[in-house]
Formats: C-alpha cells, sequence, structure tokens
C-alpha cells in the first residue's frame, strides 16, 4: 500500500483545484445541475457533502484492516449510507426549509461517485489522518464548485445574492430556470479547459525562454 | 426450455399475488365501488341495502384530499338511489381529480346492523391514472431533463446508439425489478415497524443486491443476453435514479400497480433520453467544434438545449 505523503493543506488544495469533484474529475454531476439555483442551496449541499466525505473516510480509514477485500464496495455502500441518513435526519430537524428545497438530493448523496471513489482510491490506502485531510479537500472542492455555480446562476438569473438584492435588475432571467444548469456546468468546464490551455502555454513559453 | 418456462410462470405468479394484496388491502368489505361523477360528486357503491336515515345524514360522511387531510371538503347534499344501494355525494366546490381523495364513511348501518367505519381512496378512471403515471414519468417529467437525476452515466454511456439502447435496456430491468423489491419491503415491513429512518440504508443495499441478482439469473438463464447486456449492470448502481424511484415511492404512497407505472416509466424515459443524446453525439463526433468544448461541455450545453425541449411538456395533463 501506497501510503500518500502529501501534507493536510496540500490534500485540501488538491481537492480544491487540481482534483475538484465536479469540474476536473466530472463526478456527481447530478446536484451541479439540479440544485444550484442559488449560493445558499450549493452551500449547504456542500455542508452536508462535507460532513458525510469526511466521516465515511475516517470511518473507512479506521476499520479498513478489517474488511474482507471482497466485500469492500458494499461495506463503502453501507457507511455511507449510514451517514447519510445521520445528515438527512439532522437537516429535516434543524432546517426544514432549507431541506425542503433541496428535496430528494440530500437522499442521494448516497449514490455520489465521487465519495465511494475517494474511498476506494484513497480512504482504503491511507491512515485516518491524511484520510480526514483528504476528505475536507473534496467537500470543500464540491462546496466550491456548488457555490460557483449557484453565485453565477444567482447573480445572472435574479440578481440576488444569498437572497438580498444585489443589481435591482434581472440580467439573465434564463439562468434560474432549470434547464440553465446545463449550459452553465457546460461554460464553466469549457472555462476550466481554457484556462488549462493558457496555463500550459505559459509554461511551454517558460521552458523554451 | 423447459426449465425457463417454469421461471418465467413463477416470476408472474409472484407478481400477480403482490398485486392482488396491494389491491384488497384498503377497501371495505361492505362497500363495491367508489368514483367521481361529473365535476363535483362522488358515488359510492354498498353491497347491499343501507338504511334511509343514516344514508341522508350529511354528518355521516367526510371527505378530504389524500395530501391535506385538515381541510374537508364541504358536502352540499347526499342523495339515495331507490334500490337503497348506491349513494351520491354532491360537493359545494369542484373536485380537483387529479388527486386522489379519501372518503370516510361512519357506522354504515345496513337493515339494522352496524357494518363499522369505512376509509375509502377515490380516484379517477384507473387505466388512465396509470398511464398518466407512466407518461409522465416517461416524458412530462422525465428523471434526466427535467429532474437532472443520473447524469453521470448519461453522459457516459450516451457515446454511441449501441451503448445507448444496451444500457438503457439493462437500467429498465434492473429499476422494475428493484424498485418493486424496495416497495415491497418498504410496505410490508419498514412501515408496520416504524422503520422508516431506515430507508436509504435498506434501499441502497437492495439495489445492489438485485443488481448482483439481475447478473446472476441472466448469466444462467439467457448467456446470450449477457454476453450483450451484462457490461452495464455494474454501472447500474451508479445511477442515482436507480434509487431515487425507490425513495419517490415511498415518498408519495404508491400502491404496487402505480409502482410499477413508475418504474417503467422511468426506465423507459432513460432510455428515450439516452438514444436522443446518443444521436446528436455521433454527429457531434465528425463536426467541427472549438477545442475548449470538445467532449463534455458540448455534451452539456446539448443536454441543456434537450432540456429546454423537454420544459414545453411541463404542465401538460393526460385524462
Amino acid at each position: 500500500m501506497a501510503e500518500t505523503k502529501k501534507t493536510s493543506s496540500q490534500l485540501v488544495i488538491n481537492g480544491l483545484l487540481a482534483e475538484n469533484p465536479i469540474f476536473r474529475l466530472a463526478l456527481s454531476m447530478c446536484p451541479a445541475v439540479g440544485i444550484s439555483t442559488t449560493i445558499m442551496n450549493g452551500l449547504l449541499l456542500g455542508i452536508a457533502v462535507l460532513f458525510v466525505q469526511v466521516a465515511s473516510s475516517c470511518t473507512i480509514a479506521a476499520i479498513k484492516d478489517y474488511i474482507h477485500p471482497r466485500i469492500r464496495i458494499p461495506t463503502y455502500t453501507l457507511t455511507i449510507a449510514t451517514w447519510v441518513t445521520v445528515i438527512d435526519l439532522v437537516l429535516a430537524a434543524y432546517m426544514p426549509v432549507a431541506y425542503k428545497a433541496m428535496g430528494i438530493f440530500v437522499k442521494l448523496i448516497v449514490a455520489f461517485a465521487i465519495i465511494t471513489m475517494r474511498l476506494e482510491t484513497f480512504a482504503a490506502k491511507n491512515r485516518v489522518g491524511p484520510s480526514f485531510w483528504d476528505g475536507i479537500g473534496m467537500g470543500l472542492g464540491f462546496m466550491f464548485a456548488m457555490m460557483t455555480l449557484g453565485f453565477v446562476r444567482e447573480l445572472l438569473g435574479a440578481g440576488t445574492l444569498f437572497g438580498h438584492d444585489i443589481l435591482g435588475f434581472r440580467p439573465l432571467l434564463f439562468f434560474v430556470l432549470p434547464a440553465a444548469g446545463f449550459f452553465c456546468v457546460g461554460f464553466m468546464m469549457a472555462i476550466f479547459n481554457y484556462m488549462e490551455i493558457v496555463f500550459k502555454r505559459v509554461k511551454h513559453k517558460k521552458v523554451q525562454g | 426450455m423447459k426449465d425457463l418456462r417454469r421461471y418465467y410462470f413463477f416470476a408472474c405468479m409472484l407478481l400477480i399475488w403482490g398485486m392482488l394484496l396491494a389491491g384488497c388491502a384498503t377497501e371495505h368489505r361492505f362497500i363495491n365501488k367508489v368514483k367521481f361523477k361529473g365535476t363535483n360528486s362522488i358515488i359510492v357503491t354498498f353491497a347491499g341495502p343501507v338504511e334511509d336515515g343514516w344514508a341522508k345524514n350529511i354528518s355521516n360522511y367526510a371527505a378530504y384530499e389524500k395530501p391535506d387531510p385538515d381541510i374537508r371538503l364541504k358536502i352540499a347534499r347526499v342523495s339515495l338511489s331507490p334500490d337503497k344501494r348506491t349513494v351520491t355525494l354532491t360537493f359545494e366546490d369542484e373536485l380537483n381529480q387529479q388527486q386522489a381523495h379519501i372518503l370516510s364513511v361512519k357506522d354504515i348501518i345496513s337493515e339494522g346492523k352496524s357494518q363499522g367505519t369505512a376509509f375509502l381512496t377515490v380516484k379517477k378512471l384507473y387505466f388512465g391514472y396509470l398511464f398518466s403515471i407512466l407518461i409522465g414519468a416517461m416524458i412530462i417529467g422525465n428523471f434526466v431533463f427535467t429532474k437532472y437525476l443520473g447524469l453521470c452515466v448519461f453522459f457516459g454511456t450516451s457515446q454511441k446508439k449501441t451503448t445507448a439502447i444496451g444500457m438503457g435496456i439493462t437500467f429498465t430491468i434492473v429499476i422494475v425489478f428493484a424498485s418493486m423489491m424496495s416497495w415491497f419491503l418498504y410496505q410490508f415491513v419498514l412501515k408496520p415497524f416504524r422503520l422508516d429512518f431506515l430507508q436509504i440504508v435498506v434501499f441502497i443495499g437492495l439495489v445492489s443486491l438485485s443488481v448482483q441478482a439481475v447478473d446472476t439469473i441472466l448469466r444462467k438463464v439467457n448467456p446470450a443476453l449477457f454476453k450483450a447486456f451484462g457490461v452495464y449492470l455494474v454501472l447500474v448502481i451508479a445511477n442515482c435514479i436507480v434509487i431515487a424511484v425507490p425513495l419517490l415511492l415511498a415518498d408519495n404512497e404508491y400502491n404496487a400497480w402505480e409502482s410499477l407505472m413508475l418504474a417503467i416509466g422511468a426506465g423507459l424515459g432513460f432510455l428515450i433520453a439516452l438514444f436522443l443524446m446518443s444521436c446528436v453525439r455521433e454527429r457531434l463526433e465528425i463536426s467541427n467544434v472549438p477545442h475548449t468544448y470538445r467532449g463534455l461541455p458540448i455534451a452539456f450545453i446539448v443536454a441543456g438545449l434537450f432540456a429546454l425541449a423537454f420544459m414545453g411538456f411541463s404542465g401538460m395533463v393526460i385524462f
């Protein structure tokens, strides 16, 4: 087993940018399209995902020596399902309004590919400490992506941020429509691709010069 | 071949038994039929003649829409047919017949004997209602384009038409299987024992199990089919529709037929979405797309256009 040598800050930065779950790994797209209409939704679902990712990463990292390799995937799934149940009940009890706005997506965290993937590729090979920071990084990366989408869509669609009126008018009402989620994610990915190309070009020039 | 037939027979019997169980559970033994009539009345047909004085007393009846039990609908008048078997309830306002209504009939008295209180579910023409659930899940509320679920698998398997069709068919089979099983478990185990909070854990376990079961059965029963569709089975678990449908069934308290229709609708809807998308993406392959948009970004924008088109269906009502 190859344990990671990265420090905690490197792990967090890795999750935020280099391996951003939505824009780079292109995993768990459903919530990115479905409920990123406001920045608040993005923040709340981000917190929920962060909690589930960190909790299940730590759990798996702690008990990985006792899991038979043959049944590891079902074990991951059940661990995630348990933590999702916890956050689902907590949100339903303490934040009923926001919970209603997010609808079925809180329960669907259980099917997000990103969490299972991180358990399989990272938590199953590392100790609790690094797994914790990796979970934080991935959760923050997801939250960052969701909030970026929410920011763009809320500002352009409704002219507000966190429900406060910022612009005073609605530049592009189209962006609050649910269908605009697809466009928004598409544009964002293209921007990330473009940034990568520019970045490479700059690096190339530096090498030559 | 004989073995195969026995399998089918067994599966059919199981299915029919389940449906009968579901159909009989809610009805009261003394009431034959309840249905809507016109825009604002409900007809109740009893198995035997009922007492005049009891039947004409408005306070014996109470009706409400299934989602809001607190709002009682006002009954304007009650009339009894000459053979004393049919009661027509006329309401003051028009009934919203898209909703299921609950009608409670207190202490039915027939020929001097009490037959107990009945709680009846009134629904529109049943096959029409089932059909509207099917079309609703398939097109009007398409899970991919209007509910934004199952996108990872959707974008992963929509590059070629053959892959898209294979994935769609496999998915439909698995989802029908998985959601009928989870419906059964929810109605007969989780609900009676007040274990609703275990929904997520139980459903995800059940979905993985049924994928495994379909895998094993298909491998033995029809190896040719397995060879064609086996690859897609693993991907089905990663699809959130397959876990969303059981959760929706549990939330909406659907019965067996309605659950079956929703599951088939969700599966076929996914198949339609995959097929449409793969047709476009095959063409995108040979067209000149800007470099930064190649691959996923352009696919997302095409999906957005599809979603806009599917918005045209919203608010459509069948029957």
